[in-house]
C-alpha cells in the first residue's frame, strides 16, 4: 500500500481528513467510525495494561499515518509494551534507541530519507517520520534533543504521550505531573501535597520554537485526534502533538474509565484541545461551561488526598490558564482577520494603480 | 634497514602528494567515501574535521546532509537513526563529547550499525584540559566497536577508508572508531599521499545495508532484551566482534595491494635482537621510532611494538611480536584509578599471562593531557627498566615524570 505525495490514500475520497487551513469541527461527538481507516498497524497482543490511554493514542496515530511512515520511540511504557524480543507490535518500520534522544533519532531518519531520495537510493516518494516519547522522555530528559530537532526544522512529527509521570519505572513524578498529584517520588504526606510544582507547559514550549504546527490531542476524541496527527504529518517541517494519555495503573483509576476521564480532562479545562498553526492559536473545542474539578479528581486516587480548598486553588489556576488560552485564540483570530483585510486592501490598491497607469 | 624518517618519497600511481592538516585529510577521506549524513558537535581538538565537512557540504563538494546537532548525544543518535534508514554516516568527537554520547555508542554496536567515528583523543575532565591523552577512548573500551589507532596524517587518511570498508562488510556490520591523537595529529600539517577517487571507488563499494528502515520492508529495530534472550544477544555480539578480525586484516591487505601502504594489527620497528621493547599506541609511536634509533646508536638493544588494532584485541599478534624480548615497556596514556595500572598494560599483561618466556611488563603512564614525551624520556624509562633489580608485580605502575 502506497500513496503519492500530497494525497492521502484513505482520505481523499471521503473529503476527510479536512484540508489544512480549514477549521476542525467543533462538535467532537460526531460519529465517524466508518471514515476511520480499518487497517491496523499497531498489533493486538501488546502488553499494555487494561485501559491504557497511550496504547489507544498510538493506535489512532498509526491509522492516521498509514503505511508510509517510519516510527521512532523513546524508552518508556510504549517501547516496553510493544517490543519484548523477539516480538513486535509494530506493522510499520520502527526503531528504539534510548530514552532521551527520540527527537534526534527521528532527525537522523529524516536526514537519511532526504539525502537517499535525492541520490536515488530509495524509491522517490514521501515517507513520513513520526516520533513517540513519554512526558518524561519529552519534558524532562528529552527536552534538549527535542528543542534541537524543532529548531533545526526537520520534517517530522513528534508526539508526546503524556501520562503525567514516569510510568515505566513505577510512577515517579515528571515535570509534566500536575500539581497535587501523588506519585512515588512526590508522595502526598503530612508535609507534602504531592507534586509541588505546576505542569510544565510543553505545547507552549514547542510553539515557542516557531514551528509550523503544534496541537494538543486527546484519544477520548478520536476523530479530532486522527485529524491532528494527519495534519501534523502533512505539515512541511517539524510538528508537535501533545497527547493526553490516561494511565489507570499510574493514576490508580478504574480501567474502564480512561475514555471518560479523558473527556473530563478537556471538559474541565485541564487539557484544552487547541492548535497553534504558524503561531496562530485555535481553540478547537470550547465547552459552554467548564466542569468543576471534583469529578475528574475523584476518579483518580492520585488526587484523593486533596482537600476542597486545594481543589479550589487548582481549579482557579486551570481556569486562569484556560481563559488566557481562549483570549489568545480570539486575539489571533482577530489579527488573522485584520491581516486578511489588509491583504485584500493592498491587492485592490495595486489593481487600482495598474488601471490608473494603463494607457 | 628501515629508518624512522623516509629519505626519498615516491608518489605511487593513482595518488598525488599534498600538504594538508591531518584533520582536513580526515575530512577529505570522509568526502571521498561519499558519506550521506554527517552529524557532529564541536569540541576541541576535533573541530577542524567538522568545520571542513560543513564547508564541503556548503560548497557542494559533498552531497550529504550536515546535521548541526545540539549535543554529541544527539550527534551519535542522528547517525544511528540515519544509518538505520540506510545512510552512510560520519561523526567525530573528543573527550567530554565522547562520554556524553557514550550511552548511544554502546547501543550503536549492539544494533550492528556500521557507523564510523573519528575520535580526536583528548583527556577527560577534570580538571578540564583540551590536550591529548587516551582517557577518552579508554572510557568506552568495552563498547563493542572496532577500534583502530593512527600514528600520522597518512594513516589518518588511509584508515578512514579502512573504517568504512570493514564496518560495512556483510559479515562485519560493526561500527568503527578511528583514534587520532588530538593536536599531535589533528592540528599538524603534513605531506600526504592523496588517492584518486577512482582508487577509493575500487576499494569501497557503495553502502548496501542488509536491513534498513523503510515501509517497503518494515522491520523493528532496538527491541528490548528479556532475561531469557539477553545473554544470547550479548554472546552473539561478542562473537561477531571477535569474528571481525580476519576481515579487518583482509581490508588492510586490500588497501595495501591498491596503494602500497600496508597496515597490521600489531606493527614492529627494529625489534630484532631487542632486549627491551617499547609498546605504544597512536602518535607517540613516531617519537618512539626516533628514540629507538637513538638508543640503538648508543648500543642499547631496544625495539618498538605498536598496537594499531585495539578492538578486537589482537592477542596472538601481540604474543608473536614480543616473543624473545626480556622487557616490555608499555606506555599508557590513561590512568585506571585504583586498578591494575594503565588500561593498556593490564590488557597486555593478561594477553601474556602464563606464557613461557614472556617479557616482564613495565607500565609507564605518560603523556597525560599533552605532556610531551620526548626522546630523552624514552631513554630515561629504558634505563630505569634495565636498572630494576626485581620485576614489578602485575599491579605496579609508574606515573612517569610527575612532580611530587
Ligand atoms: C538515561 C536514562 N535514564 C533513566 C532511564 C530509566 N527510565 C526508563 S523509562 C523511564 C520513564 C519513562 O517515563 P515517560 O517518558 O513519561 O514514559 P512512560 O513510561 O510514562 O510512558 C525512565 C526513568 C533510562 N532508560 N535512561
Ligand atoms: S503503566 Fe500506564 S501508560 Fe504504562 S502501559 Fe500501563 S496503563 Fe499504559
Ligand atoms: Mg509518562
Amino acid at each position: 500500500m502506497t500513496h503519492d505525495e500530497g494525497t492521502t490514500r484513505w482520505g481523499s475520497a471521503s473529503g476527510w481528513p479536512l484540508p489544512p487551513g480549514q477549521p476542525l469541527p467543533t462538535n467532537l461527538n460526531v460519529y465517524v467510525a466508518n471514515l476511520v481507516p480499518k487497517e491496523e498497524y499497531f498489533a493486538q497482543g501488546h502488553r499494555a495494561c487494561q485501559g491504557c490511554g497511550l496504547a489507544l493514542a498510538v493506535r489512532l496515530a498509526l491509522k492516521a499515518a498509514g503505511p508510509d511512515v517510519i516510527v521512532a520511540t523513546a524508552t518508556g511504557c510504549l517501547e516496553i509494551i510493544t517490543t519484548p524480543l523477539p516480538y513486535t507490535a509494530w506493522g510499520v518500520p520502527w526503531i528504539h534507541v534510548a530514552f532521551e534522544n527520540t527527537a534526534a533519532t527521528a532527525s537522523g531518519i529524516e536526514a537519511a530519507l532526504k539525502v537517499l531520495r535525492r541520490k536515488g537510493r530509495i524509491p522517490d516518494r514521501k515517507v513520513r517520520v513520526l516520533a513517540f516519547a513519554g512526558d518524561g522522555g519529552t519534558a524532562d530528559i528529552g527536552l534538549q534533543a527535542l528543542s534541537g530537532a524543532l529548531e533545526r526544522g526537520h520534517d517530522l512529527t513528534y508526539i508526546c504521550l503524556d501520562n503525567e509521570a514516569y510510568m515505566n519505572t513505577g510512577v515517579q513524578r515528571s515535570g509534566s505531573t500536575p500539581f497535587g498529584a501523588s506519585t512515588t517520588t512526590s508522595p502526598a504526606g503530612k508535609k507534602s501535597i504531592g507534586q509541588q510544582t505546576w505542569k510544565k507547559p510543553m505545547p507552549a514550549i514547542a510553539a515557542a520554537h516557531n514551528i509550523p504546527y503544534v496541537a494538543t490531542a486527546n484519544p477520548s476524541y478520536p476523530y479530532d485526534f486522527i485529524q491532528k496527527v494527519r495534519r501534523a504529518l502533512d505539515t512541511e517541517g517539524p510538528a508537535y502533538i501533545h497527547a493526553y494519555s490516561a494511565c489507570p495503573t499510574g493514576w490508580r483509576s478504574a480501567t474502564d474509565l480512561s475514555i471518560h476521564i479523558g473527556r473530563l480532562a478537556t471538559e474541565t479545562g485541564v487539557f484544552p484541545l487547541y492548535e497553534v498553526i504558524e503561531g496562530r492559536h485555535v481553540l478547537n473545542y470550547d465547552p459552554p461551561t467548564l466542569q468543576p474539578l471534583q469529578e475528574y479528581t475523584r476518579l483518580q486516587p492520585r488526587f484523593r488526598h486533596l482537600t476542597d480548598d486545594d481543589l479550589a486553588r487548582i481549579e482557579a489556576r486551570v481556569r486562569r490558564e484556560y481563559d488566557a488560552l481562549k483570549r489568545r485564540a480570539e486575539l489571533d483570530a482577530k489579527e488573522e482577520k485584520r491581516l486578511k483585510r489588509e491583504a485584500v486592501r493592498a491587492r485592490r490598491a495595486q489593481r487600482a494603480q495598474r488601471t490608473a497607469s494603463d494607457p | 634497514m628501515k629508518s624512522a624518517i623516509p629519505k626519498t618519497v615516491v608518489v605511487p600511481p593513482g595518488h598525488r602528494r599534498v600538504g594538508m592538516e591531518d584533520s582536513h585529510a580526515a575530512a577529505l577521506a570522509v568526502r571521498q567515501c561519499n558519506v550521506d549524513v554527517v552529524a557532529a558537535y564541536p569540541i576541541t581538538p576535533q573541530t577542524h574535521i567538522v568545520e571542513k565537512l560543513a564547508e564541503m557540504v556548503a560548497n557542494g563538494e559533498l552531497d550529504a546532509e550536515f546535521v548541526p546537532v545540539e549535543s554529541e548525544h544527539s550527534a551519535m543518535t542522528v547517525c544511528v537513526g540515519a544509518e538505520a534508514a540506510g545512510a552512510r554516516t560520519f561523526t567525530c568527537t573528543s573527550s567530554q563529547g565522547l562520554i556524553l554520547m557514550s550511552e548511544v555508542v554502546y547501543i550503536t554496536s549492539a544494533m550492528r550499525l556500521p557507523c564510523v567515528m573519528v575520535l580526536a583523543n583528548r583527556s577527560l575532565s577534570g580538571p578540564l584540559s583540551i590536550w591529548c591523552d587516551h582517557s577518552d577512548v579508554m572510557s568506552i573500551r568495552d563498547c563493542g566497536w572496532i577500534q583502530t589507532f593512527a600514528e600520522n596524517g597518512q594513516e589518518v587518511y588511509d584508515l578512514v577508508f579502512h573504517a568504512y570498508r570493514v564496518a560495512e562488510m556483510a559479515d562485519v556490520q560493526t561500527p568503527v572508531i578511528l583514534n587520532v591523537d588530538g593536536f599531535y595529529l589533528t592540528h599538524v600539517v603534513e605531506s600526504l599521499l592523496v588517492a584518486d577517487q577512482e582508487v577509493v571507488d575500487r576499494y569501497l563499494p557503495p553502502y548496501r545495508p542488509r536491513h534498513s528502515l523503510h515501509p517497503d520492508r518494515p522491520v523493528t529495530m532496538g527491541a528490548y532484551g528479556v532475561p531469557d534472550l539477553f545473554t544470547e544477544t550479548k554472546k552473539a555480539q561478542d562473537e561477531a566482534l571477535r569474528a571481525t578480525y580476519p576481515h579487518i586484516v583482509r581490508a588492510w591487505q586490500e588497501w595495501g595491494d591498491l596503494t602500497g601502504r600496508h597496515y597490521h594489527p600489531v606493527e614492529t620497528y627494529r625489534t630484532e635482537g631487542a632486549r627491551v621493547l617499547l609498546f605504544t599506541m597512536g602518535s607517540i609511536g613516531q617519537t618512539a621510532m626516533v628514540a629507538v634509533d637513538t638508543l640503538r646508536e648508543q648500543g642499547l638493544p631496544v625495539g618498538l611494538v605498536k598496537l594499531r588494532l585495539w578492538r578486537p584485541f589482537p592477542h596472538e599478534d601481540l604474543r608473536r611480536a614480543v616473543a624473545g624480548a626480556e622487557h616490555l615497556l608499555v606506555l599508557d596514556r590513561a590512568v585506571s584509578f585504583g586498578g591494575p595500572g594503565g588500561p593498556v598494560a593490564s590488557e597486555v599483561r593478561s594477553a601474556l599471562y602464563g606464557q613461557v618466556d614472556a617479557p616482564v611488563v613495565h607500565d609507564f603512564i605518560v603523556g597525560l593531557a599533552g605532556r610531551d614525551v620526548a626522546v630523552p624520556d624514552f631513554e630515561a624509562m629504558v634505563r630505569e627498566v634495565l636498572a630494576r633489580k626485581t620485576a614489578p608485580r602485575h599491579e605496579d605502575y609508574v606515573i612517569y615524570g610527575a612532580r611530587e
